[in-house]
């Protein structure tokens, strides 16, 4: 059944092309479209696009690998460029985009670029990521910012705690509320989850030129300073007020402890405010946000894109066009944005309609442009290439989950790692 | 190479024959040959591959651009590549052992005219019928601490149970062993059952008239006439334990840290969400060394077998 | 060695007793995650979240079972495992016919009709039994590229055959050495063709040898996932890839069980196949392969 389907849609479409292109309008292309966005309130969020490329005439055909987030869906796309067969476009973020730009396997978007004019409409920091030698090959769908604590008004308030503004509050905090018989922060034992929680700590430590230097410059002087060796520690110190559980845990499943009132808060990005949404709380009243503690005048960045092949299909590099185009229009970027938890890609779309959370995202966006506190996330790949965040993810989740490694030992690999890179 | 050598053989002794039979003289041969081209090309090829890759500083797809053994000279001094290696040879070394143990206790204790003999079979050997990502599931939830075992014994009363191999670094990798144990031991039974049932009754009759205990029958008598049997079972076990890798990825994922990594995922992670298809090529070659260690004596062991029989 | 245990003595009795507490202590802890994943998949979430691991449902269920067989979501695709579950079936059944087929007539090539080089053309194919699928995944992305097969159905049956045929080749040709050479070589001096030998002499005795195949195969291939996640398209992916997408994907609550209720019906085949044909799995080792 499930393998019928498709094909009658493509004989279905195939009719509509045919119809099309006599009709002299625009060509209908299937767009195949690999991504990892599985969970509730992302599958939400890229269903808005397929409806939107159906409208258009396209068809969509939704390649989700679930698991690792994005590590399967990474092995899928690597063994079909190497079988010559990669898909449309694919969920590609950060500095990937160039390494795929390097292969010459990309698609270039220049004339959807021009005649939307992405070139005023996006922030430097997001343009310069989009293009490989000058071109566009990617189009951003959203900013993600890493730097939130989110948290359970009412478990907060039974264990008698406000939200934490710094690292001492939190451990503080965190007492209290184990003392009420909670889990004080909800945590997943995923490397990644691991890397969120401590570029946070870095962040919060130190400060934004701190964070720059150490994990996005891997200055090996910043690295092995007091400064990192404290960050190290309150990050480690954090799991005392994680639970036993957390091992493997997905990162929604312990944003749910928090929707649950099992947990009081979880350092994430604000993609959990997705799940919150897809739980039908609001915003300020059933869930808090909060910079995360120490590190309200910065903003950790992560943005999602989607990366174009290069197609020969001629109806299929107009999908691809299409689809580029449609993603950055604002319609599309404020019904999107709203569900999956971030904020636009592109500055100018009205925030009216976004929860306070929301709100408060884009404006600190556009406060820290101007005072260079935009920060790539090193635990998102938006900071290092591949190889590099693995290796310093490496340390970090080590080091996390070892009984005996000191943070100096931690320090002093993380020196390694920066030297080895280099 | 081997193709040469074939026809060479077949020249010298088909010259004077019809064509009918000299087409019977070949069938043989050409049935093999497809097979054997597909190993050649499929096996052998991509090894050969595999090496020259591992020869390059290829990072997300595969380029040629040379750098000698800088790769394994980078593997050498990788810690994670370490931990990796260790494991291995911490969760081989324990699984084959452990396998054995059980699986050749348990086929002598059903050897003893059990009722429902098969019922227990069955259940002994249902595990090897199960895919790893889904008895990963069950088993991640078992030994989850607050989900699983740990949380239930806690139910009954004991509130100072513990059993949070999984979520603890230095105790992870043994709940890979457990998971393994519980898979393939059955398995091991079998093969055991097998050559216990091969063994001619009158052996152990005449060992019992000359007064010798139960257990000592068996160690003496039976177990050397199973040695064959124990040299499977180890082959088959060190190779599920070398290419373990669904077990890991379903149970662990590494974790906690990269505490449970092996080989294969090491590899795994390196050639495909690191962009270093240079080193995880690299690690793949000393992982196929490490087979060859253990092929190489078995294939000797069958092959001569085979002259004798 | 049936008669090893004969007088029933206290201390033999005893001795008895002890051996079925062991063997079936043993058999509950084989038991445990099937037990654990039955009942978790007849179970409401909130008994889950209430009861211990082995409580027995209280309001038992299909429900669970009904939306993971065609309800379940994957991002968007709310269609559960049950299309999946056919995909797997248009990749395992040709491929273990293929490789059992292939394995059966290497394995009567190699031991019957002894040629020059067989040992080393045998034992070079063993090999491939123990290359580590990671290894091979990218060259055989390249590979099926080339042959214009990536991303189908046909493409992984291919990569399934050509890495089970290693273990058929090795089954056959253990079992096949074990038979007396005079049957064959009477047929031959008789006149009787390669093929003729085969289905008259071979075929008829190896059904132990063909079960172990068949059943070794079908496992193989139904449990693979690494294969399945790299080579299948988005239509054709086995009911394993399609388990670890629904069992790493959640919205909202981890709904144990329907994971549990997917993961039995993903495993159900290779259960059946075990359950009904593990005597037979039992006698065809020892028919063969164990001998060596």
């Amino acid at each position: 059944m499930n393998v019928l389907k498709p094909s009658l849609l493509k004989k279905a479409i195939g009719g509509l092309a045919i119809a099309a292109s006599l009709g002299g309008t625009a060509h209908a292309g299937e767009v195949e479209v690999l991504h990892w966005w599985t969970s509730g309130g992302e599958a939400r969020a890229v269903g808005m696009l397929k409806e939107l490329m159906e409208k258009e005439g396209h068809s969509w055909k939704d390649f989700a690998v679930a698991g690792g987030a994005g590590d399967s869906a990474m092995t899928v796309l690597k063994s079909r460029a190497v079988s010559g067969n990669p898909p449309t476009a694919a969920q590609i973020n950060g500095p990937e985009i160039q390494e795929w730009g390097e292969l010459g396997l990309l698609g270039q978007l220049d004339s959807v670029a021009e005649q939307g004019n992405w070139d005023v409409l996006l922030p430097g920091v997001l343009s310069n990521m989009m293009k490989y030698d000058g071109h566009y090959v990617a189009v951003p769908v959203n900013v993600h910012r890493v730097n939130w604590l989110w948290a359970n008004p009412k478990v907060l308030k039974e264990a008698g705690v406000e939200m934490p503004t710094t690292w001492e509050e939190m451990f503080a905090a965190g007492k209290k509320i184990r003392e009420a018989g909670y889990t004080p922060l909800a945590h997943g034992g995923q490397p990644w989850q691991d890397a969120t929680v401590f570029e946070t700590v870095v962040l919060g430590t130190g400060g934004p030129e701190f964070y720059r230097k150490a994990l996005v410059e891997l200055d090996p002087e910043a690295l092995k300073s007091d400064t990192m060796i404290q960050s190290l520690e309150t990050f480690k110190r954090l799991r005392e007020l994680m639970d036993d559980g957390m091992s493997g845990r997905d990162w929604n499943m312990a944003t749910s402890m928090v929707i649950n009132g099992d947990a009081a808060m979880q350092l994430m990005g604000d993609w959990a405010k997705g799940e919150f949404a897809a739980a039908d709380m609001t915003a300020g009243e059933d869930y808090l946000c909060a910079p995360a503690p120490g590190t309200e005048n910065a903003f950790v960045f992560n943005t999602d894109s989607f990366a174009m092949f290069r197609v020969s299909d001629e109806d299929a590099r107009a999908a691809q066009q299409d689809l580029a185009r449609l993603i950055l229009e604002p319609e599309f970027q404020e019904a999107f944005n709203k569900v999956k938890g971030s904020i636009p890609a592109r500055p100018d779309v009205d925030m009216s309609e976004f929860d306070k959370c929301g709100q408060q995202s884009m404006e600190d966006f556009k406060e820290s442009r101007q005072e260079d506190t935009l920060l790539p996330s090193m635990a998102h790949r938006m900071a290092l290439k591949s190889d590099v965040q693995g290796a310093i993810f490496d340390v970090i989740t080590n080091y996390f989950n070892s009984s005996d490694m000191t943070a100096e030992q931690a320090a002093e690999r993380l020196v390694n790692t920066a030297n080895a890179a280099m | 190479m081997s193709t040469t050598s074939l026809a060479r053989g077949v020249g010298t002794n088909a010259a004077r024959r019809t064509p009918a039979a000299r087409l019977q003289d070949w069938l043989p041969r050409l049935v093999v040959a497809p097979s054997f081209a597909v190993s050649l090309f499929f096996v052998y090829g991509f090894m050969i591959w595999t090496f020259i890759l591992s020869l390059t500083n290829s990072r997300m797809l595969p380029q040629y651009d040379f750098v000698g053994f800088a790769q394994y000279a980078r593997l050498m001094v990788n810690e994670r590549w370490w931990v990796a290696s260790t494991n291995l040879v911490i969760f081989g070394g324990l699984f084959v052992v452990i396998c054995l143990v059980i699986g050749a206790g348990l086929a002598i204790l059903l050897d003893q005219r059990i009722r429902q003999e098969g019922v227990l079979r069955t259940v002994y050997l249902y595990p090897m019928a199960l895919s790893l990502i889904v008895t990963g599931v069950v088993w991640k939830w078992l030994l989850n601490p607050s989900l699983g075992i740990e949380s239930m014994v806690r139910g009954w009363g004991f509130e100072s149970f513990q059993f949070d191999w999984l979520v603890d670094s230095d105790m992870a990798i043994y709940t890979l062993v457990l998971a393994a144990v519980w898979q393939a031991s059955g398995f091991v039974m079998a093969l055991f059952l097998a050559g216990l049932r091969g063994i001619d009754d009158n052996i152990l009759k005449a060992a019992q008239l000359d007064g010798a205990s139960l257990p000592r029958v068996y160690w003496r008598v039976v177990m050397p006439c199973l040695r064959p049997v124990v040299f499977s079972a180890v082959m088959i076990l060190s190779h599920i334990a070398i290419k373990s890798f669904d077990l890991v990825m379903a149970l662990t994922g590494g974790g906690p840290g990269y505490a449970t990594d092996l080989p294969a995922t090491f590899m795994y992670a390196h050639a495909f969400t690191r962009a270093q298809i240079g080193l995880g090529s690299a690690s793949a070659m000393l992982m196929l060394g490490a087979v060859l260690a253990i092929l190489v004596p078995y294939l000797f062991s069958e092959l001569r077998g085979r002259k004798h029989g | 060695m049936d008669n090893v245990i004969r007088r029933r003595t206290l201390g033999a009795r005893l001795a008895r007793w002890a051996v079925y507490a062991v063997l079936v202590g043993m058999a509950l802890f084989y038991l445990l995650p099937l037990v654990v994943m039955l009942l978790t998949s007849v179970k409401p979430l909130e008994e889950i979240r209430a009861g211990s691991l082995l409580a027995l449902p209280q309001a038992p269920t299909l429900a669970p079972w009904v939306k993971a067989w065609s309800e379940a979501c994957t991002g968007m695709r709310c269609e559960g495992v049950g299309g999946y579950f056919w995909n797997s079936f248009r990749i395992v059944i040709p491929a273990v016919a293929i490789s059992t087929f292939l394995g059966a007539l290497n394995g009567y090539a190699l031991t019957k009709w002894r040629f020059r080089g067989a040992d080393l053309i045998f034992a070079l194919m063993l090999f491939g039994c123990f290359i580590p699928f990671q290894v091979v995944l990218l060259p055989m992305a390249r590979t099926l590229g080339w042959l214009g097969l990536s991303n189908s159905t046909a493409g992984l049956v291919l990569v399934h055959v050509v890495f089970g045929i290693a273990f058929t080749t090795l089954f056959f040709r253990n079992f096949y050495v074990a038979i007396p050479n005079e049957l064959v070589s009477a047929a031959k001096l008789d006149g009787a063709g390669f093929f003729r030998i085969f289905w008259r002499i071979l075929l008829p005795v190896s059904a132990p040898i063909f079960v172990v195949s068949v059943i070794w195969q079908f496992t193989q291939i139904w449990n693979d996932f690494l294969f399945g996640v790299a080579f299948s398209a988005f239509e054709t992916q086995p009911v394993t890839v399609a388990l670890n997408n629904m069992v790493n994907t959640s919205t909202g609550v981890k709904e144990y069980n329907v994971d549990m209720a997917a993961a039995m019906i993903a495993a159900l085949p290779t259960l059946v196949v075990y359950v009904l044909a593990g005597k037979y799995f039992v006698r065809g080792l020892t028919a063969g392969s164990v001998k060596g």
